[in-house]
């Protein structure tokens, strides 16, 4: 018998709060299948479970708020006999909920027929944006008073800013990996003509929904090179450093509004530059809608960091923990450059690298810098 | 096409990019990158959205004619009218 526990979803999660199961008793589980839903300080996480087995029973409610290593459920291995008492607990799993007699909409206004409330309390909630049916009513019959949205609307302004929530996390990670790791940073200008000039003359014959950006390129570069340099791409744990076998690329999404996540494409070493691109277009706009799968923000085995096409030159990043390198990307820009023995103006743009000098040196930095740079001199490889 | 409906079909498109950013909330001025935070990613969607919606063509180099709403209200008028 399994236990499948509340995962750490990354170094700086302590607890997570159940707000959905997508599996029941009885349901058969597969590796990599999603079966709930946790909001976390980085929005609503999809957890994957990463066993096989049938679902025996549930341990956790919706609502819960639970430490990591919490049970969730508990999992029956294939060839395992059923606990006795199943059926009990198959019974206390609540049916889907039955479809709403009326198939109408719902009145969106806070004045729902059918709460009693008094005017004065209606208009007040109508104001403010808070929906009566949130309002706990303490007048005659339950009905809802002006006091009772004044202080509802009180609880509502106490209750956390979640953005408040990520930064809390950031601070929390970045200081673990301030005071624990031993950063050593390079810098490396690289030429973005020849990218700059190949990326132009595909995005001209693509509609929008099919152009590339200069950020795929990009990742491509940086998850190849990291392919080749096993120092720089792996998780540093209890036992030291292990290597990962595989590239997997977090990007630092920055969020409107403040607060940064950075999830992972998995396997990005073998990606393509198209599926590269899709699997970042899709990776952001669940980053920004909070819908992140578990593996995608505890699998990344280096991240990279890019300030986009209006910032400033140069970045030296603080590596998110267990990885043990992170590379910044500046603002692409012309500047003036050798090139072919002459000074002219390219587009160009400064790479760095951050990374753990437990793990390696400099020398072993730079030429996973100059790698990067070799294959951003190629945009044409398959 | 008029400018207000130009102006409408932009704030619908841009607010569908980026929902977390209220139509209202937008000045004239607000360049998409600096001020409304969008990154190449948004911009890039939007201008999918905004060449679906208006039936234009907007090549690549003209994303810097579309990134406050008053260039764009401008450039798209110029391009639907030619």
């Amino acid at each position: 018998m399994g236990l499948f526990t509340m995962p750490s979803l990354g170094a700086d999660m302590e607890a997570g709060t159940l707000t959905e199961w997508l599996v029941g008793p009885g349901d058969r589980v597969r590796r990599g299948d999603i079966v709930a839903v946790v909001e976390t300080q980085k929005g609503a996480i999809e957890i994957e479970i990463f066993e096989e087995g049938t679902v025996e029973r549930l341990e956790a409610e919706i609502g819960q708020t639970l430490t990591v290593g919490a049970p969730l459920a508990r999992i029956r291995g294939a060839g395992e006999a059923a606990e006795p008492g199943t059926a009990r607990w198959t019974e206390v799993v609540a049916p889907e909920p039955a479809a709403p007699e009326t198939p109408e909409p719902q009145p969106q206004r806070p004045a729902a027929r059918g709460l009693a409330a008094s005017p004065a309390a209606r208009e007040l909630a109508a104001e403010r944006g808070i929906a009566l049916a949130t309002v706990t009513g303490t007048g005659p019959g339950g009905a809802i008073l002006l006091a009772d949205v004044e202080r509802a609307q009180a609880v509502a302004q106490e209750a956390p800013d979640p953005r408040a929530g990520m930064r809390k996390a950031i601070a929390s990670a970045m200081a673990k990996s301030k005071r624990e790791i031993p950063h050593y940073y390079l810098a490396h200008r690289i030429d973005l003509q020849a990218s700059t000039d190949w990326l132009s003359a595909q995005n001209a014959a693509r509609p929008p929904e099919d152009r590339l950006l200069m950020g795929a390129l990009i990742a491509r570069a940086v998850a190849r090179a990291a392919a080749l340099v096993p120092a720089v791409n792996g998780h540093y744990g209890e036992e030291g450093f292990r290597p990962a076998a595989a590239v997997h690329l977090g990007l630092a999404v920055a969020l409107r509004g403040g607060g940064l996540i950075a999830p992972a494409i998995l396997d990005a070493h073998l990606l393509k530059l198209d599926a590269m691109m899709a699997a970042m277009r899709d990776l952001v706009a669940r980053a920004r809608a909070g819908r992140l799968r578990s593996s995608e923000l505890t699998e990344g085995t280096i991240t990279l960091s890019s300030l986009g096409e209006t910032g400033v030159e140069v970045m030296a990043g603080i590596i998110y923990p267990p990885q043990v390198a992170l590379v910044g990307f500046g603002a692409p820009r012309p500047e003036p450059m050798v090139h072919e023995g002459v000074v002219t103006i390219r587009q160009s743009v400064t790479a760095t690298l951050a990374a753990d000098h437990r793990v390696s040196d400099g020398r072993i930095g730079a030429r996973f810098l100059l790698e990067i740079d070799r294959h951003l001199q190629h945009p044409e490889e398959p | 096409m008029t400018e207000d409906e130009i102006r409408a079909a932009y704030l619908t498109a841009l607010t569908s990019v980026a929902p977390d950013i209220e139509a209202e909330a937008i000045g004239p001025d607000d360049h998409l990158q600096e001020d409304l935070e969008l990154d190449s990613m948004d911009v890039l969607n939007l201008v999918a959205v905004l060449q679906k919606a208006l039936g234009v063509d907007i090549p690549e180099r003209d994303c810097p004619q579309i990134a406050t709403l008053a260039l764009a209200v401008g450039y798209l008028g110029r391009r639907l009218a030619g």
